[in-house]
């Protein structure tokens, strides 16, 4: 079995972390119950020709895919593997909408092109003129870890020396409105800072694309070493620790031996009690890192997390505002992360120093 | 007539994405395929629907297209004289 690397990370969020040199050093703060990505000049990176059709999502998917194959070194990749929750979803709206409007008559191509899941990595593969494996995993809130599953798994046995991993999801007007609606979203404004003390129930909705290159070949350059994922799509929180336990035992370790927890709290109050059977539980005296009061939440917010480990693991250094604890150990060299969403779609994802 | 393609450049700077592109920058003759706007298949099959929703036209040759399509002056000229709405 080959041992798996992050080699390079590529992020747009609502953070300013399009640039790989900078890490979290100036937070922006918002005071809403939805959050943009802070977009970088997408003709920086997109010619004017392609871009035109591209929807928000693509162009987020496509810069930071190009970002993380820049800082790798590599013009073309072995697979490029993503997850997203729900795709294009501004054009799937847009497509249904004109069908509706228009009484199924006059539906223009273009919206109806980008309104499926998989124009992401479509649109990669055509940029880079990737003809290798290409696979989009919908799966709510696992779909960035089964992509990347997927990709550790080809990595470990060889099938691959260099695959492009991604979770990417946009934010949709009249999806937001129906996640308002049943209360999935906050009813309320909230600053950000406040986010993970919210004594009520729903998230704050956002939006982002994190993408990877993996590898089995070690580069000096490298962040991280991947050492396993695992999903659940029920998991009752009686047996979250118990199974944590186990997922550890299986590489061999504790839960002594984790340095960092970094949990996908969201500040739900309905819901984070699920992060509370680990950080007041067996992690109560580990550093705790949260991120979602920074990125919002969405289905893939767990690759902004996972672009934290990394970055964590590589600079040896927490910045203050992911910190959810004041305990700090020097020689970060295992970092977990455990994400869920509204009681569902469980994932621990395990990272080394290297 | 010129608000006809006025209205046309208004259209298809909108509808095709064209964010680079301002009303000014298009002239009456210019190709809209090819070395002029540069427009594609997709475009094509943009402007078929909107003709059809906006001016009431069906065209049921796609060969019809490549000749209507050819500038913004011989589209004007086509749509006023077979618009339906």
């Amino acid at each position: 079995m080959e041992k798996v690397y992050i080699n390079s990370i590529g992020s747009i969020s609502a953070q300013k972390t399009f640039d790989n040199n900078d890490f979290l050093e100036e937070i922006v703060t918002y005071q809403d119950n939805i959050i943009p990505v802070i977009e970088p000049n997408y003709k920086d990176f997109i010619p004017p020709a392609a871009a035109r059709r591209m929807a928000k999502g693509i162009k987020m998917g496509v810069v930071a895919s190009k970002i993380a194959l820049e800082e790798a070194n590599l013009t073309d990749i072995d697979a490029i593997i993503t997850g997203t929750g729900m795709g294009c979803v501004r054009d799937s709206e847009k497509f249904v909408t004109a069908i509706l409007d228009n009484n199924e008559q006059f539906l223009t191509p273009t919206s109806f092109i980008q309104s499926t899941h998989n124009t992401v990595a479509g649109q990669i593969a055509l940029g880079i003129g990737c003809k290798g494996y290409n696979f989009t995993y919908v799966h709510s809130s696992v779909s960035f870890e089964s992509a990347l599953l997927d990709a550790f798994m080809q990595l470990e046995l060889k099938e691959a020396e260099n695959i492009l991993v991604g979770g990417v999801d946009e934010s949709g007007d009249h999806t937001n409105a129906i996640h308002k609606l049943i209360q999935h979203i906050k009813p309320e404004k909230i600053n950000s800072k406040e986010l993970l003390h919210s004594k009520t129930g729903g998230a704050v909705f956002g939006e982002g694309a994190n993408f990877f290159v993996l590898s089995n070949k070690k580069q000096d350059y490298s962040y991280a070493q991947l050492l396993g994922i695992k999903t659940y799509n029920t998991l009752a929180k009686s047996d979250l620790v118990a199974n944590l336990e186990v997922f550890l035992k299986e590489k061999n370790l504790t839960f002594g031996d984790i340095d960092v927890l970094i949990s996908g709290n969201n500040g739900d109050i309905d819901y984070d009690n699920y992060y509370s059977e680990l950080t007041n539980g067996p992690f109560k005296d580990t550093q705790q890192v949260a991120y979602k009061h920074l990125s919002g939440e969405f289905n893939t917010a767990s690759a902004f997390g996972f672009w934290l480990g990394a970055k964590i693991l590589r600079t040896q250094h927490i910045p203050s505002p992911v910190a959810l604890n004041p305990i700090k150990i020097k020689g970060l060299e295992n970092v977990l992360l455990y994400n869920q969403y509204r009681g569902k779609n469980h994932s621990f994802t395990l990272l080394r120093r290297c | 007539m010129s608000d006809l393609k006025q209205e046309l450049k208004e259209k298809i700077i909108t509808q095709l994405n064209l964010e680079d592109i301002a009303i000014e920058e298009i002239a009456d003759n210019d190709p809209l395929f090819g070395d002029g706007l540069g427009l594609d298949s997709i475009d094509a099959l943009e402007l078929i629907v909107m003709l059809d929703k906006d001016y009431g036209i069906k065209l049921t040759d796609p060969k019809e297209g490549k000749k209507i399509f050819e500038s913004i002056e011989v589209m004007a000229n086509y749509i006023a004289e077979h618009r339906t709405k």
